[in-house]
């Protein structure tokens, strides 16, 4: 049925179901193993609450755990983590001697673990079986675990393995992880509720007998001081556990897939844990009432019901129990072997052979490493189980199982907040640590249990009794495990520490030390965020890359690369980012260590000193920011200069126009002078010319003179209107009054040229303005029109009507009309058009544009009529104010 | 009696030109813009022309561009400019354009005849 899950996860791995991030927060469930199963029931009644302790500290420490887990899931996916021992041995500088020794500690921690399984699993199955078919199973080949152990250890082995990167995600071993979560949730609750419920009367019934009978305030409270420190401490352990254990690792950080899974795990992974719990303390009660203490407690989930004859619920509760069985071990030996194969037994005997063999065959071989060490994890644990003592509870067990792995927590938590952290640190503090678990807690565990001799136990090594292992250095305020951990922590922690801080690591150590401390940082630079000098020529790591991956996902990798960075294809030399490329790929199929040792062996490196190993960080991070301000500062600057750009335009139009008025201007003022000079000089030095011309060179005189004072004043006018000092004169007036006297001014000139000038109104238009400025503006508007009519037949209208709103004033004329081109420019200062046949009789060239300038004042608008056959026309805007 | 067309838009200015050429004997002719010069110089091949550059239609320039174009014309016809375009490169261009000389707006009326009686009296020595 497990193959059958998993082979539908993994066909359909798009499938909602399977793609559903519960998956994801029920696979960490894996977390409650047989001995939560079975164990926290025994650990209930012999020792109470405490139990809570070891779902507590990963319910409590959720949100912390969120946060952290986040971090390592970022620097997990960029390098390709396949393992913890991988993840340590990467934050050390890939080193390959921590990899191995974080994957014996592992080892040491999950092969017990998995025996203690095999244990829960034969015992539970021979009490169902023996009871129910009456079947007794003796030798090794009758007996039923060995059978269970293969068959996990096919399972394991085959979906464990089916992809040569680990790094990448199991989908239908994640599946059957999360479906089994569920069952074996389901069928706990249902004994939980059978035995509350069914056999009892409520949670209060069981309360009130169990207290008849037994001390329950030892069992239910927390026991003053020492039990505080002790309930602290097991939390501690428990939330050390949530990250260390292979097993939750792997679920929580290799199989992550998505953002999404995160968040739901928040809240569905407490929730679990709580919903597992609920019932504990009730069936431990419940045994205790029922079967008294002399059975194993432990197995009261399969006894409560045997007891009363519901044989079918106690079948239920082993196959609960074999699912909790099944799901752990596959995990945990699927991340084992990842861990042997690639941080073991490739980089320490495998390696060359494999350089040297081909692509196929690599696969293949690492294939096979890791379904051997899957295999041989399984039996391993198998026999250690068949030696193991029965009297050992499977709760004692599962705790060195969490001691032993407790010890990476140094290595692991400070050496992602403090970059100082170094190998060797990491590696003497762990060994040191796990001596320290050995004294404290094996070797009486040992002497006392197997041994049955106490003497170690009460006087301490050699008769000292400082060296008590169970009280050392006089601290026997702690339980045993408790104790362990607290010793083997204070001197793991310290050693790391003080040797971290006394001896510097290589400088690859300081470089994953500020990348994993910077962990966000990473994942913006990536290949960036790599230190490296030397010499390599992509080639040679080419070649590794086929030999391990493939020729094809060589090839594209290469591509992906060169697109990515846009390195150009003929370069020879690898650079320091193709080189960590390569190293990521490799991670993820041999584990960082045996990569690092792969790309070295074709790569020249060169030691990178800490200052340039800072520089080069430090620039990286200068330059990625610095690349980000470059890029909104171009992206300013490019609009500042299309601003610039149409604003120098404006300038050089203005420009162009200042200069063309101020040439104008001159040219304007010069003409009459020329005149008034030319005719006095004529007058003053011809006595004899006749009295007629000479009146006639005096008027000429008289006229240009006031043709400059027209000028000037024209210049002084706009002037004043364009710089905003010149302020109008509103008052409310009748609009055809001023239509009607510009008419008279220039009525007298009209009648000479025989022009015909026609006012047409629609009505009286009563509004504010200034009513000389407005009379300016006709009358420049009108003389311009009688300059460019026929005289004789020339014609013009004037139109004025009114909306509600604005006011439309039109001058029309049937003369030579305004070319396209002149349209707008007309009402510039200045501007003389070039079809102009002859200039200005009158006025000063200012003429349109000082309209415009009134105009604008009132807050209209001028302009001319583009859409006209023949003729101009020039309308006129005005808003209409409220009286 | 040598042949002196006037060109300007300006009627006071060639009204003031035009009594001072006369009493100084010569014969002038009078046009209102650069296309009724061309005309003019076409039609009457005149010894000199005194010419205005700011006009409507066809401007001064031109008309000197229409001169240097007529070989025939040039060999016979000088040209004073006469103009209130004042820059530098203004005047550069006219004397470019084979102008005998560029003479500022407003100029001596005094100044301006000698420059015309030279000319036409080097003319006279050269042929």
């Amino acid at each position: 049925m497990l193959f059958l899950i998993a082979f539908y996860a993994e066909k359909n791995k798009g499938s909602k179901l399977v793609s559903n991030p519960a998956v994801y927060a029920l696979s960490l469930a894996v977390y409650c193993s047989a001995w939560t199963y079975y164990g926290s029931v025994g650990m209930a009644a012999t020792s109470g609450v405490e139990f809570l302790t070891i779902y507590l500290g990963p319910v409590i420490a959720a949100p912390l755990w969120i946060v952290i887990l986040k971090k390592i899931i970022q620097i997990s996916k960029v390098y390709n983590v396949s393992s913890i021992a991988d993840f340590i041995s990467l934050r050390y500088g890939n080193s390959k001697s921590l990899g191995a020794l974080v994957t014996i500690v592992c080892a040491a921690s999950i092969i017990p673990y998995i025996s203690l399984q095999l244990k829960a699993v034969s015992e539970t199955f021979e009490m169902v079986s023996t009871s129910t078919m009456g079947i007794e199973g003796t030798s090794v080949l009758t007996d039923s675990t060995f059978y269970i152990a293969i068959l996990l250890a096919a399972f394991a082995s085959f979906f464990g393995t089916l992809s040569l990167d680990a790094s990448r995600n199991r989908t239908g071993v994640m599946f059957s992880v999360a479906a089994e979560s569920v069952l074996k949730l389901a069928f706990f609750l249902i004994v939980g509720v059978y035995v509350t419920y069914y056999i009892f009367d409520g949670t209060v019934d069981i309360y009130n007998q169990a207290e008849r009978q037994y001390n329950l305030e030892a069992l239910s409270t927390i026991n003053g001081l020492g039990g505080g420190v002790n309930w602290y401490f097991s939390i501690v352990l428990s939330f050390l556990a949530i990250f260390l254990l292979p097993r939750q690792f792997q679920t929580s950080v290799v199989e992550f897939s998505n953002r999404k899974q995160l968040k739901t795990s928040i809240w569905i992974f407490p929730l679990y844990l709580l919903l597992f719990n609920v019932f504990v303390i009730f069936i431990a009660w419940g045994g205790l009432l029922l079967l008294g203490e002399e059975v194993n407690a432990d197995y009261f989930t399969l006894l409560i019901p045997m007891k009363f004859g519901d044989y079918w619920l106690a079948i239920l509760v082993f196959l609960g129990g074999l699912s909790a069985v099944i799901s752990m071990v596959v995990v945990s030996t699927v991340a084992l072997s990842t861990m042997l194969s690639n941080n073991l037994i490739i980089p320490y005997g495998f390696l060359e052979k494999l350089t040297q063999s081909k692509s196929v065959n690599n696969t293949k071989t690492i294939k096979t490493i890791r379904r051997i060490s899957v295999f041989s994890s399984i039996i391993l644990a198998y026999l250690l189980y068949s030696i193991f003592d029965p009297k050992l509870s499977l709760f004692s067990i599962g705790l060195i199982s969490f001691l032993i792995i407790a010890q990476l927590a140094p290595s692991f938590f400070i050496g992602l907040f403090w970059n100082r952290g170094s190998a060797q640190g990491s590696k003497v503090g762990i060994i040191l640590g796990l001596l320290t678990i050995a004294y404290t807690y094996l070797l009486p565990f040992i002497t006392e249990n197997i041994l049955s001799n106490s003497q170690f136990v009460d006087e301490g090594l050699l008769g000292m009794a400082i060296l008590k292992p169970y009280a050392l250095f006089g601290v026997d305020l702690l339980t045993p495990v408790n104790h362990a951990l607290y010793w083997s922590l204070f001197l793991n922690t310290g050693a790391y520490l003080v040797i971290s801080v006394i001896k510097k690591g290589n400088y690859r150590e300081r470089n994953f030390g500020e990348i994993f401390v910077n962990s966000q940082k990473v994942v913006d630079l990536k290949e960036n965020a790599y230190v490296w000098k030397g010499e390599a020529y992509v080639e040679d790591i080419h070649n590794i890359l086929i030999r391990f991956l493939g020729e094809n996902k060589a090839d594209k990798a290469l591509r992906v690369f060169r697109q990515r960075y846009e390195v150009n294809p003929d370069e020879k030399l690898a650079d320091a980012r193709f080189i960590n490329f390569s190293e990521r790929l490799l991670t993820g199929a041999v584990g960082s260590a045996s990569a690092k040792i792969l790309i070295s062996s074709v790569a020249k490196e060169k030691p990178v000193s800490l200052v340039e190993v800072l520089k080069i960080l430090e620039e990286n991070k200068e330059t990625i920011s610095l690349n980000k301000s470059l890029e909104e500062q171009s992206d300013k600057l490019m609009k500042l200069t299309s601003e610039l750009k149409s604003a120098n335009e404006e300038l050089k139009i203005q420009d162009q126009l200042k200069d063309d008025f101020l040439d104008t201007v001159a040219h304007e003022l010069k003409t009459p002078i020329t005149s008034i000079k030319a005719s006095s000089e004529v007058l003053s030095e011809d006595e004899e010319m006749p009295q007629e011309l000479q009146n006639q060179f005096l008027s000429n005189i008289i006229q240009d003179t006031e043709r400059l004072n027209v000028l000037i004043n024209d210049i002084l006018d706009l002037e004043k209107m364009a710089s905003g000092r010149d302020e109008l004169e509103l008052k409310p007036h009748d609009l055809t009054d001023c239509v009607r006297d510009a008419m008279n001014g220039i009525h007298s000139i009209a009648q000479q040229k025989h022009i015909d000038v026609e006012f047409l109104p629609s009505s009286h238009v009563v509004t504010e303005f200034d009513y000389s400025k407005m009379l300016q503006v006709l009358t420049n508007l009108l003389f311009n029109s009688i300059k460019f009519v026929k005289e004789g037949s020339g014609k013009i209208e004037i139109y004025l009507d009114s909306t509600s709103e604005n006011i439309h004033l039109k001058v029309k004329d049937n003369g030579k009309g305004i070319p396209q081109e002149d349209l707008q420019l007309i009402f510039k200062k200045f501007y003389q058009s070039k079809h102009q046949t002859y200039k200005k009789p009158q006025g000063s060239g200012f003429g349109l544009a000082i309209c415009k300038q009134i105009v604008e004042m009132h807050g209209g608008q001028i302009y001319a009529n583009p859409k006209l056959d023949e003729g101009a026309e020039i309308i006129i805007q005005l808003p209409k104010s409220e009286l | 009696m040598k042949k002196i067309l006037l060109v300007d838009d300006e009627p006071n200015i060639i009204m003031a030109l035009e009594y001072s050429l006369r009493k100084n004997n010569y014969d002038i002719f009078i046009a209102r813009d650069g296309e009724e010069a061309i005309n003019l110089i076409e039609k009457l091949e005149p010894d000199l022309v005194v010419l205005d550059i700011m006009m409507p239609k066809v401007d001064g320039y031109e008309v000197l561009e229409f001169l240097q174009q007529h070989e025939e014309l040039k060999s016979k016809t000088q040209t004073i400019v006469i103009s209130a375009k004042h820059k530098e490169n203004d005047v550069q261009k006219g004397l470019e354009l084979g102008a005998k000389d560029y003479i500022k707006k407003p100029f001596s009326m005094k100044k301006l005849l000698n420059r015309i009686n030279e000319l036409l009296t080097d003319k006279q020595q050269n042929l």
